[in-house]
């Protein structure tokens, strides 16, 4: 039991996909505009990997490993389609909204990384709950990342307004830089600030150490 | 002629793969301490890219989209749904094809870019392009230039940020923001610049 709450818990502070392991970051910064677009994209990407890493783990037992990467994009493309019909016959706005991102889902690492990483070690049951782990640490930072953008840029969550704006006689000045790209990247940077002050054995070593200033005390 | 360079620049500058779009983020912000490696991943993507956005293209029209099997009988066949596997399948196969081609007859270039061709197939820029060219619905040379310009933005980005971060390493960072989350912030301010290139156009 432990060792169930274990897999399905540490990915979402412990061992975040997104912020320490640096996978799937490219979705995390694209659809974050609108909290619900994000959140059917962490439905997707969420589903995908807990499914391919059942299936890859049902089969890892057969598969030869010189060909085990071809094997697992076809798995995972396979399900990416199936989940890109189901949106496109029942969400067809969001899966517009959504363009190319839910076909990304075959390249998002996080999918082959923990295929790669988890799935082709474990047992199936085990694979699917980690799937699972990892799809909510990535919806976590989405959904952080989308909340704050949707908020200041357009004063509104999922799609009800919060902040009544200007121009509809309210006090909030929309904050146009919130909707556009180099935002998503200072959240995320932020975010990673905040979550390795917290989690202090997160923090990256350095590369130089700074010298002492030896050389001023002599010059003066 | 104008439409396609048109095309090549609003590809480089204004719809950039890396800083506007966000594609290929975790081979870019993983791949970028150094600018030789930046350069050798840079190339790469750029040839691939310049190769795989094109056959897709040929794929997508003469195979897959509505009515493209018009010529064996089948007009109302589409096979639209395949398009994932079949785009995948083209990346991997020929990022194979063109390591083994490298390996034999330019060996030098095979040494330079080899470890990166691999990382390439997952690359979500290649994947990426090819996937905006088919809902753009692009023309032959239309991808070809898209193809050529998204590749040459891409290695622009990784290029430039590999050697911001050279001359970042020397200083004092707060500690939580060490590594990643500096470089987040470096990229985010390199997309603001970007964004002041988006009026440009031929």
């Amino acid at each position: 039991m432990s060792q169930v709450k274990q897999i399905l818990l540490t990915p979402l502070f412990e061992n975040n996909p997104i912020a320490l392991q640096i996978l799937g970051v490219c979705s995390a910064l694209a659809v974050t505009t609108q909290l619900s677009v994000t959140l059917v994209m962490c439905l997707a990407l969420t589903t995908v990997t807990a499914f391919s890493n059942l299936f890859i783990s049902m089969i890892r037992n057969h598969m030869p490993s010189s060909i085990r990467i071809i094997v697992q994009m076809t798995i995972i493309a396979s399900l990416v389609i199936a989940v890109d019909q189901f949106l496109q016959a029942f969400a067809y706005d969001i899966s517009k909204n959504l363009s190319v991102f839910v076909g990304l889902i075959i390249t998002n690492c996080i999918v082959m990384g923990r295929a790669e990483a988890f799935a082709m070690k474990n047992p199936p049951a085990l694979s699917f709950l980690d799937g699972i782990g990892n799809g909510m640490g990535y919806s976590l930072v989405l959904i952080v990342v989308a909340s704050i953008r949707e908020l200041f840029g357009s004063g509104s969550l999922l799609g009800f307004q919060v902040l009544p704006l200007i121009e509809n006689g309210g006090w909030y000045q929309a904050n146009g830089l919130m909707l556009l790209s180099p935002s998503a990247f200072f959240i995320i940077g932020f975010f990673i600030w905040a979550l390795r002050s917290v989690k202090k054995n997160q923090v990256e070593t350095r590369d130089f150490r700074m010298a002492p200033h030896s050389a001023e005390e002599g010059a003066f | 002629m104008e439409q396609l360079l048109n095309l090549f620049v609003k590809a480089v500058f204004i719809e950039n793969m890396a800083l506007q779009m966000f594609l290929g983020m975790c081979t870019f912000l993983a791949v970028s301490k150094k600018i030789e490696t930046a350069i050798g991943l840079g190339v790469a993507v750029m040839v691939v890219q310049v190769i795989t956005v094109p056959a897709n293209n040929l794929i997508f029209n003469h195979l897959l989209r509505d009515g493209a099997l018009d010529w064996l009988g089948m007009p109302e066949m589409s096979l639209q749904f395949l398009g994932f596997l079949c785009y995948i399948g083209v990346i991997a196969a020929i990022v194979q094809i063109l390591e083994m081609f490298l390996d034999k007859y330019v060996p030098a270039l095979y040494s330079a870019l080899g470890v990166f061709l691999p990382l390439i197939t997952v690359n979500c820029a290649i994947l990426g392009s090819t996937l905006l060219m088919v809902e753009r619905d692009y023309s032959f040379p239309e991808s070809v230039a898209f193809g050529l310009g998204s590749g040459f933005g891409w290695a622009l980005a990784i290029v430039a940020l590999a050697g911001i971060r050279e001359k970042l390493k020397y200083s004092d960072v707060p500690e939580g923001l060490r590594g990643l989350g500096i470089t987040f912030i470096t990229v985010g301010l390199m997309s603001l610049g970007f964004m002041s290139l988006s009026g440009v156009s031929l």
